[in-house]
């Protein structure tokens, strides 16, 4: 029984450690932003379950599934956040290759908004400035 | 046995961390080295879990969840103020 834990272990760790590597290679390797995002988003939350898993199982106690789970937890409810922000604003910055998109739904309304004639201190160029229109 | 996990796990996540320093040094924009160091951070949260299990303790959550929030907030900060220098 014990050995089939460690084992049991052992086979998280090394598949948590492995999406790491995974989101390392797809870094270095993939083409331009938007692909490299889809990479690095791979040991947010599947790289942290298996690990945290893991740990718990190794530790064998219930004590730390709560902090495990407050840490796992806010990875998943802020990795959507921060991918959303820098996509946002790497479309706006021109940093994604727009020619490699098949639909590209967000280009009409950030027509819309950039030919808008500017009122006060409006600012076309500002990213991801959490406008609510766009 | 675990040693040997250990070994295996660790270099996995060196050589994660050299692909992150190296996209870091290359990236063509500042969101690229962003996403770099946000892996990054996140390969050192893997780090402390794996010492955790190694020494069996606990001790490190705490930091695990600190630096969860750090990566947030950095990319996050930074991905906010980008703004397009060429059209500025």
């Amino acid at each position: 029984m014990e050995m089939f834990v460690d084992i049991l272990v052992a086979v998280l760790l090394i598949a948590g450690c492995l999406m790491s590597l995974i989101a390392g290679i797809g870094l270095l390797t993939f083409p331009d932003m938007l692909t490299r995002m889809h990479a690095a988003t791979k040991p947010q939350v599947l790289g942290f379950l298996l690990i945290f898993t893991g740990l718990a199982i190794h530790l064998r106690s219930w004590a730390v599934v709560p902090v495990l789970f407050l840490a796992w937890g806010m990875q998943l409810l802020t990795a959507p956040v921060s991918a959303h922000m820098i996509g946002r604003s790497g479309y706006r910055t021109k940093h994604a290759a727009k020619d490699s998109l098949y639909a590209d739904e967000l280009k009409q309304i950030v027509d819309k908004t950039s030919s808008a004639p500017p009122t006060g201190t409006f600012d076309a160029t500002s990213g991801a400035s959490g406008k609510s229109e766009d | 046995m675990m040693e040997i996990v250990m070994w295996i796990c660790g270099i996995m996540l060196g050589l994660a961390t050299v692909a992150c320093v190296i996209r870091v040094a290359r990236g063509p924009s500042i969101l690229d080295r962003v996403l770099a160091l946000d892996v990054m951070l996140l390969i050192i949260s893997v780090a402390l879990c794996l010492e955790m299990v190694y020494n069996r303790h606990s001790d490190y959550l705490l930091f695990v969840i600190a630096a969860c929030t750090l990566g947030f907030i950095g990319s996050v900060t930074v991905s906010r103020y980008v703004s397009d220098q060429r059209n500025a």
